[in-house]
């Protein structure tokens, strides 16, 4: 559906993207994830042809984003960053608006923007005026504007930043929901709502890829994966002493609550010495009161991926 | 074609729901009348060759009012949608740069006309009342609203380039009155340095909207002013063209 080939886009002095390639196929919900200007929005903006990359192609639904962009367009429903609106217009006066410079007239028009009213839930506010709407609402007004013309395929940038949890909710449902039938690319900085929704996830870092699979394999993949808890009852030399001999186990910490140890543990990605924690402890007889293992999430995957070479 | 209509009439409204254009409408509502007013009264002081079209075309207070128009109108065609990102949102529906270019070109001169509307009836009451005529002869009165119209093409086509250069409105709007104010001040030319070199007194002349003025609202038309304001709007509107694909593309 996407096809990006060593796209690169150089700003006056800086270089945005470096020769960035990566595909997305149809079907797929895709995260497109990166610190703040990594490029994902300079990316974004390229593929909805809104400007040109310096050098680079890169394709949509087979159309060239730059050589066939009308038809490139007519494929794609697009959400900019902050989704700019105008302010003077009402709601539905708005989308008819934005209807007929999709190409949707007469009684398709009257359809589609009662269609996507009713998807967004925007029905209560399709009076007013824009400039007067909440955040959560012009958010809303935008990805129903991106949906009009039912494109095979969605690019939102950021769609439930500056939302309540509960409209970020919503907003991650009707994702969901709307992956069933469109292509998605998204990108985001809440990374749960990753994991929740998408099926792939694409990293990028100061314009360069630094991963691109599901989020599973990312997680998998993990040189550092999540730590192990164990709180017992021991001295905190004594604990840290044994603990430090078992395979597999990294690096111990340990901190005193009341008269119990709590030991933090980073292991291999691949060895899960929970068992013989367990074991050592049952010989020594420490009382145990937790053991516990914390599951490595995206968030570590990016961090690693994006401070890894800073820190 | 219905692309390009939206457009526009979404121009023309936006136009309309600013309150700088009720601003502009009063003031210069205020100042036709004016105008005519102190036109009406220059005849009504004696016999003269002069008509009340040619009194009222041709008055300083007409001319400085008529040159402050176009940057209030002008200024927010580009500025604005640059500044609020909504470009972003317009430029990637599908529809073509210079049909948003006309677009917004034509919204100005459909406003720019608006304006103009009550001011044919300044005339026809002229007519009713003081059983005379307005301007020596129909042409006369028409060539004159058709050099307004001339006029008021290529300098909303200036507003319009200076709009797409920034994204700050008081910058364009300085930028098209000094751009507007230097093609009267080259009018004038002749009349400051009366010692010039022919040449550019003839180029002086021949870019002079007020000499221009004179001879339509005398009824003389003349088809080489045709082809100066045609031009100037065409290379006006294709720099503009120009200026929005690039600050889009290096953006
Ligand atoms: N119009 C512009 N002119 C010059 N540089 C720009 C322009 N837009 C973006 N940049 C630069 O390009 C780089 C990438 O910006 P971009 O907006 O794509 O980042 P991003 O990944 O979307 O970040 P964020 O998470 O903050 O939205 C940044 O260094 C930014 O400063
Ligand atoms: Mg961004």
């Amino acid at each position: 559906m996407i096809k990006v080939e060593n796209l690169t886009k150089r700003y006056a002095g800086i270089t945005a993207i470096r020769d960035l390639s990566f595909h997305v196929e149809k079907g797929e919900i895709v995260g497109f994830l990166g610190p703040n200007g990594a490029g994902k929005s300079t990316t974004m903006r390229i593929l909805s042809s809104y400007m040109p990359a310096t050098s680079g192609r890169a394709s949509i639904a087979g159309f060239d984003v730059f050589s066939q962009s009308m038809e490139a367009r007519q494929h794609l429903g697009y959400m900019p960053e902050n989704v700019p609106l105008y302010p003077d217009m009402r709601v539905t006066e708005y989308l008819n608006y934005r209807a007929t410079l999709k190409e949707i007239t007469g009684a398709r028009q009257r359809e589609r923007v009662g269609d996507v009213k009713e998807l967004c839930a925007l029905k209560e506010v399709e009076n007013r005026i824009i400039g007067t709407l909440s955040k959560g609402y012009r958010q809303r007004v935008g990805l129903a504007d991106a949906l009009l013309h039912s494109p095979d395929l969605l690019i939102l940038d950021e769609p439930t930043i500056g939302l309540d949890p509960n409209q970020i909710r919503q907003v991650r449902d009707l994702i969901r929901n709307l992956g069933r039938h469109h292509t998605i690319l998204l990108s985001t900085h809440i990374l749960p709502e990753v994991e929740m929704t998408c099926s792939r996830v694409v990293i990028i870092n100061r314009g360069k890829i630094e991963a691109a699979d599901t989020p599973e394999n990312l997680v998998h993949a993990m040189r550092t994966a999540g730590g192990i808890r164990l709180e017992a009852k021991v001295g905190k030399d004594d604990g840290l002493a044994e603990i430090g001999k078992l395979a597999g186990v990294k690096e111990v910490s340990v901190e005193a609550e009341d008269d119990w140890s709590v030991f933090t543990l980073r292991t291999d990605s691949r060895s899960d010495p929970r068992e013989e924690l367990w074991r050592l402890a049952t010989d020594r007889r420490w009382t145990v009161r937790e053991l516990s293992r914390r599951r490595a999430t995206l968030e570590d995957v990016f961090v690693e991926l994006t401070l890894g070479d800073e820190v | 074609m219905t692309k390009f209509l939206t457009l526009l009439s979404r121009e023309v409204k936006s136009c309309f729901y600013s309150p700088i254009a009720y601003v502009v409408l009063c003031f210069f509502l205020g100042l036709t009348g004016l105008c005519f007013y102190s036109g009406v009264g220059f005849l009504s002081r004696g016999a003269t060759e002069r008509t009340v079209v040619e009194a009222f075309f041709d008055s300083i207070p007409f001319w400085i009012g008529f040159i402050l128009i176009f940057p209030p109108i002008t200024m927010r065609v580009f500025a604005e949608e640059f500044k609020m990102g909504t470009i972003e949102t317009l430029m990637t529906a599908p529809v073509r740069d210079w049909q948003v270019v006309l677009a917004k070109f034509g919204g100005a001169l459909v406003f720019y006309i608006v304006l103009w509307l009550p001011t044919l009836l300044y005339f026809v009451v002229f007519q009713q009342i003081a059983k005379a005529d307005a301007a020596n002869a129909a042409g006369a009165y028409w060539g004159s609203y058709l050099e307004l119209l001339m006029a008021g093409m290529l300098f909303i086509s200036v507003g319009c380039f200076a709009s797409v250069l920034t994204q700050n409105q008081m910058v364009a709007a300085v930028i098209s009155f000094c751009v507007i104010t230097f093609f009267f001040l080259g009018g004038l030319l002749s009349f400051f340095t009366p010692n010039i070199a022919p040449e550019f007194r003839m180029m002086a002349s021949y870019c002079s909207v007020l000499e221009h003025m004179g001879e339509f609202s005398k009824g003389m038309i003349d088809s080489r002013r045709f082809v100066f304001y045609g031009s100037g709007t065409a290379l006006m509107l294709l720099l503009t063209h120009q200026v929005f694909q690039f600050r889009r593309w290096k953006a």
